[in-house]
């Protein structure tokens, strides 16, 4: 039975209250869902940037962000996650075009990317601490480390994602399920990198120039 | 006369009988009179002794009774409406299409807008001149005596585990868990904690203002009648919290004189190392009395180091670490020379009095403490 | 139990055998009924062989329907045992008075406070409205199901986990003595050293966890996948207030994640947050608790606004006044509810202008929700109300909201907030607007709804017993409070000097008693129900002349829902069919989709549990553990790709088929 159109006393004739097809399994649900988490993880980075807001002054009588921060290391480290962010981007791409080969590939190479970028934050951090620059020494070190330690920590769960995707490519191909999870390890990698602006931005580049 | 609508026919089921349930109800209403109760009961937010407090009770009566010109109809209308609606009630007209009006919606969305723009008013005006750090405008709305004609006291309260100390910096002396304010007299009390939060109450007084550790709080209050209040905490701030009260006399000035020298009399000094043992965490203090006070001892409090070997806050508040510069502005190694810097740089630094401490101290309203000169009490305007 | 301490703290990092309570009578006393209960619950059960069926049908079920059911369940137990705190508490504050210590040290006071407020917000309100829209939203948006449904029972469980490890902190160490938000300096590792704090902060965070992706879930259903038809206009209101709360779950709880992360590192590595020296700040925690806090009693309140609706325009047989308005007034409290969290700590002196604008903000939200009540009125206007007892928490919510509503505009003022803040009147007034707002509702929607999910009503006569005595109970307890702050009381304190207070004190202690056979009714109501479940039996799935699409189908309805995805035309979806003269669909069944039950939910949830409980003690190994085993199992579960699979169109003809039968019978 279809709905009829309203005759002229204008009363539907017979209308329709269920659907015979069976209805579609909802399109675009995963992806709304992991957008909707990708924002409230957006929010914890807020709480990280508010709490660095208000406490990134207070030195407690240690080093300030000039005496520690160095800045071409930082602009590489930010290169190295740009990079990886462009070449993920590729394997989407090839994802699109049905190529196995070509994604793995790519992404191979965003993950040693993310891997060069956390080798490089783990070095910085190393070289803070081993100056006296702990997370323990100021309330401002406490908030640097914490802001872009959560970053670096979303990075490599995101890094593993991205090895545990590889894998399952590899065993089971660009199956819909698959393309599902690659489309929503975009969005995070993609999001990782526009809060690494943030940081660099707000965090380095400022802190830099107080 | 009952309307009915077509194509609703009356159902014959029993349900609950709601003529019971207002009876019920409206029973209820018969408690009303236990509020007379209330008559022999100490309200002493309604009734308190000091100027800033009546005028926050004013406060209180007034918001209560704006709310009231809305709150009392809603909830009669409430009953009213339950009541004549029951279903076992014929006489009641059955409306089923009537489920929007343009024109209560009007009403129902700007009456309350038109309350609540009153009480937001009330808000404004209020909560600046009832500001606690704003110094008083008034002594006595009875009286109308004149702020200008009277020296404020100064106290400064210091809140521990789990007593309270106060510091009269112009008499020179001190109490545990005993406050005293010559009546009609302004009191500015400047306030801090020594560890943990608390809250410096005296209901009889004035409203309560945060005590926090480090940073200093201000209250402005006066009490107008002589008597015996009630002071407390009223932040939980541990196991100690529940005997956390103070006296707080309200005395005559030649009374105050009095109890000024009898604290002279009978107390003893109040310097540093007393303070670190009064510190300490002690429960139902007794009252004590100092008849001197160390006169930087409520600075070191709220710098937070009294004990000698405690850097103080404003020394460690902004701008430390520097390192030793060249041209005026603040050496940097490069890459390659990281790793080869001596390993605590900034100890050094410390060392070699590069560091600007500034003098600021935090205020609530200045939580990083950036150095300023000390800001100029607020005017007396309100905006 | 080493001979080694280094051994012994590399095993069990700081637990001892001193972590048994065996000094505290009560809690020994507790244990040891708990035990016994606890024993003779898993013997019935193993004895009648339930556990199979148990696992089956609901620990590993991913329906919305059994979870919803499951949160509701969780919610009770662990109202039981914030009111065994609140009458603990009571009793103590009538008999301590003029020397009296009460039986209740301080060390056993302060935490029962704390323990009172966390588990009534977090393990028992959360659940409770979690629980009603899992059960409901699906239903009237005409769904089969979540977006999300594994997600869904592991949320679930991660709440679970959460509410246990409160529970293990009862008899194993202590819980927190700071107050139900832990505020630094107190909740700091220098004035508050013991695992209490901690025992509080993984415990939130792992329920936290399972709120988030609760909010995910439910925000993803309500988007996508109501039924063709059914625009957001015309969505029933509860689904409205469910969209409105889990955007704000979702906006909200990040910021408590965040923030107890911040105190977990400053009491673990020794960082400087909420420190009182080397630059730390307790005024960020505050500000950040409370940007938490504020939307988390919206999410409590809005769902029970949504099923006063239901409940208003079905009982009173009208359509809802004012939907348009309704909706408005939602969405405009879900943003400004972010816009006032100040006014819980005018008093910390932020300044006159801070503190007039959140005051300002605070008042305005009084306007959305009296329109609210202002449209409940209406629709009770001209209609012909069936005083049902569902209907009876609704009104007597209308009268005990207002007044608390009220109360919290007040001091909403802070100059009458300074005199009042932390006062006895304050804590007044939240139970005010909780007790009578969120546990009305939720008492209400349980009763309404309990046909549908087990196929026959609750009893009435308990029903209504459960109503008066929480009602009159209520005002008992809680009038008396606002006196006691007008009379300068502040809350938090275990015994009193002042002798005249007794009175209201002991006239609480009355109302707490009253509430105490409120729950009785309330667990009788369901007992007695069960017993003539017969007699109650609701057999045509519509019991109570419903206006939304849950009522159309059977009591309970069938795992799938729905055998065709409905087609909606109007607002109040199901009274629309009704009065179209809707047939319901008697062939063409065909197989329906379906997803498969897990047990990797509860697996991940304890494997959380078991790295929560070795950060609390320090037992760095099974932390170790915990997590690694945690994160091993979710990858692990993601190489698991059949996680559906068809319904047989036989079997959905079948119980089609019961269904006719059984409507024929009705006829």
């Amino acid at each position: 039975m279809s709905v009829q159109t309203a005759d002229i006393i204008g009363r539907e004739q017979e209308p329709r209250f269920y659907l015979d097809e069976e209805h579609e399994h909802t399109e675009g649900g995963t992806l709304l869902g992991f957008w909707i988490y990708l924002m409230s993880d957006c929010l914890v980075f807020a709480v990280l940037f508010a709490a660095y807001g208000v406490l990134g002054e207070s030195y407690g009588g240690g080093p300030t962000q000039a005496d520690l921060f160095d800045l071409p290391m930082v602009a590489l480290n930010t290169a190295m996650l740009l990079f990886s962010s462009i070449t993920y981007g590729f394997a989407m791409l090839s994802m699109e075009k049905n190529r196995v080969g070509p994604t793995l590939g790519w992404l191979a190479i965003t993950g040693l990317f993310g891997l060069a970028f956390l080798g490089l934050e783990l070095n910085e951090f190393r070289d803070f601490i081993e100056q006296g620059a702990t997370p323990q020494r100021s309330a401002f070190l406490s908030s640097f480390f914490t802001l872009v330690g959560t970053h670096g920590l979303h990075v490599t769960f995101g890094t593993i994602w991205l090895v545990t995707l590889m894998v399952q490519v590899a065993l089971r191909g660009l199956i819909v399920e698959n393309k599902r999870r690659l489309m929503c390890l975009s969005m995070f990698w993609h999001f990782l990198d526009v809060v690494w602006i943030g940081v660099f931005s707000f965090v380095y580049l400022v802190g830099y120039l107080r | 006369m009952r309307t009915v609508s077509p194509n609703k026919s009356r159902s014959r089921q029993r349900h609950s009988r709601p003529g019971g349930a207002l009876r019920a109800f409206l029973r209820l209403f018969a408690l009303l009179p236990l509020f007379g109760l209330l008559a022999g009961c100490k309200l002493v937010v309604l009734d308190p002794a000091g100027d800033v407090a009546m005028q926050q009770r004013d406060i209180v009566i007034l918001s209560t009774a704006l709310m009231l010109i809305i709150v009392v109809p809603v909830l009669l209308l409430t009953v009213v409406f339950a009541w004549w609606y029951r279903d076992s009630n014929i006489d009641a007209v059955y409306d089923p299409e009537f489920h929007h009006s343009t024109q209560l919606e009007v009403v129902i969305w700007s009456a309350p807008l038109v309350i609540i723009v009153a009480l937001g008013l009330l808000t404004w005006i209020s909560t600046h001149l009832l500001d606690p750090f704003r110094p008083l405008g008034r002594v006595n709305g009875a009286e109308q005596v004149a702020v200008a004609d009277t020296k404020p006291l100064r106290v400064q309260v210091v809140a521990l585990d789990w007593k309270w100390l106060f510091i009269y910096p112009d008499q020179g002396i001190g109490t545990v868990n005993e406050l005293a304010v010559p009546v009609n007299v302004p009191v500015t009390f400047e306030l801090t904690s020594s560890d943990v939060m608390n809250s410096f109450f005296v209901p009889a007084m004035a409203g309560q203002i945060y005590t926090m550790p480090g940073m200093q709080t201000k209250l402005h209050a006066v009490l107008n009648r002589p008597g015996e209040y009630t002071g407390m905490s009223s932040q939980y701030s541990g196991s100690g919290f529940s005997d956390m009260y103070f006296t707080t006399h309200g005395l005559s000035g030649a009374d105050f004189e009095q109890w000024v020298g009898k604290v002279k009399a009978d107390g003893t000094a109040l310097g540093r190392t007393e303070y670190l043992n009064l510190a300490q965490p002690s429960e139902r203090e007794p009252v004590h009395h100092y008849k001197s006070v160390d006169p930087g001892l409520f600075a070191a409090v709220l710098d937070m180091c009294v004990e000698d070997s405690k850097t103080c806050k404003s020394d460690m508040m902004h701008g430390g670490g520097r390192r030793v510069s060249q041209n005026g502005r603040p050496a940097h190694l490069p890459w390659a020379e990281r790793g080869k810097a001596a390993p605590n740089a900034y100890a050094s630094a410390l060392g070699s009095g590069v560091i600007d401490t500034g003098s600021a101290i935090c205020t609530a309203s200045n939580a990083t403490g950036v150095s300023v000169a000390r800001a100029a009490e607020p005017t007396q305007r309100v905006n | 139990m080493f001979s080694n301490p280094e051994t012994q703290r590399l095993v069990f990092g700081r637990l001892t055998l001193d972590a048994l309570p065996l000094d505290q009578p009560i809690v020994v006393g507790t244990f040891v009924v708990v035990a016994i209960l606890g024993l003779a619950l898993v013997g019935a059960l193993t004895y009648y062989r339930v556990w199979p069926y148990l696992w089956r049908e609901w620990f590993t079920s991913v329906d919305h329907k059994r979870i919803g059911v499951m949160y509701c369940v969780l919610a009770i137990v662990m109202l039981l045992r914030g009111f065994a705190d609140a009458i603990m508490m009571r009793s103590q504050q009538a008999i301590a008075f003029g020397g009296s210590e009460g039986y209740l040290p301080p060390h056993h006071y302060d935490q029962i406070f704390t323990a009172h407020g966390v588990i009534m917000i977090f393990f028992m309100a959360m659940p409770f409205v979690t629980g009603l829209m899992n059960f409901v939203v699906p239903l009237q948006i005409g769904a089969r199901d979540v977006a999300f449904p594994f997600l869904n029972n592991f949320s679930f469980w991660m709440t679970v986990c959460g509410a246990v490890l409160v529970m293990i902190s009862l008899f194993v160490g202590e819980f927190a003595r700071t107050g139900w938000l832990a505020y630094p300096p107190l909740s700091e590792l220098d004035y508050s050293p013991d695992v209490g704090v901690d025992y509080y902060i993984w415990s939130l965070q792992i329920a936290g966890v399972g709120t988030l992706l609760s909010g995910v879930n439910l925000i993803a259903t309500i988007v996508k996948m109501r039924a063709p038809g059914m625009s957001l206009m015309k969505m029933p209101v509860f689904c409205w207030t469910s969209l409105c709360t889990n955007i704000l779950i979702v906006a909200a709880f990040p910021v408590l994640t965040g923030t107890l992360v911040l105190l977990s590192l400053d009491r673990y590595v020794g960082t400087n947050f909420f420190t009182n020296g080397f630059g730390g700040s307790p005024m960020m925690y505050w500000n950040l608790i409370w940007i938490w806090g504020h939307p988390e009693v919206y999410i409590l309140i809005l769902p029970a606004f949504g099923v006063f609706s239901e409940v208003t325009s079905t009982f009173c047989g009208k359509p809802l006044f004012g939907y348009t308005s309704m909706v408005y007034a939602t969405v405009v409290i879900t943003l400004l509810s972010y816009l006032v969290w100040l006014h819980h700590f005018f008093t910390m002196g932020s300044g006159a202008s801070v503190n007039s604008f959140f005051g300002i903000t605070t008042m305005i939200i009084s306007i959305p929700t009296g329109a609210k009540i202002f449209n409940w009125l209406f629709t009770m206007y001209r209609g012909r109300i069936r005083f049902e007892v569902p209907m009876l928490w609704t009104v007597g919510f209308m009268i005990t909201f207002v007044i608390g509503g009220m109360t919290g505009v007040l001091l909403a003022v802070p100059p009458a907030d300074f005199v009042l803040h932390n006062s006895l009147f304050l804590v007044a007034h939240f139970h005010n607007v909780i007790i009578g707002g969120v546990l009305f509702g939720m008492m209400a929607g349980v009763y309404y709804w309990f046909p549908k999910a087990f196929g026959f009503k609750l009893d009435p006569f308990w029903g209504k017993m459960s109503f008066w005595f929480w009602f009159t109970g209520f005002y008992f307890a809680f009038m008396p409070l606002y006196v006691l702050g007008l009379m300068g009381v502040t809350r938090r304190v275990n015994h009193f000097d002042d002798s005249s207070l007794q009175v209201w004190f002991v006239t609480a202690a009355f109302g707490a008693l009253l509430i105490a056979i409120g729950i009785f009714s309330s667990i009788m109501q369901i007992v007695v129900g069960f017993l003539h479940r017969d007699r109650l039996r609701d057999l045509t799935g519509d019991p109570w002349h419903g206006r939304t699409l849950e009522w159309s189908t059977s009591s309970p309805p069938p795992e799938y829902n729905f055998a065709f995805t409905p087609v909606i035309h109007e607002l109040d979806a199901w009274s629309d069919m009704k009065s179209r003269g809707y047939a319901r669909p008697v062939e063409g069944f065909r197989p329906i989709h379906m997803p498969k039950n897990t047990a990797a939910g509860l697996i991940l949830a304890l494997f959380a549990g078991i790295c929560g409980f070795g950060l609390i003690w320090h037992i760095w190994w099974m932390a170790a553990f915990g997590f690694a085993a945690l994160i091993v199992t979710a990858i692990g579960h993601t190489f698991n790709y059949r996680r559906d699979f068809y319904i047989p169109a036989e079997h959905v003809i079948r119980t089609e088929s019961e269904r006719s039968q059984l409507l024929a019978t009705q006829v």
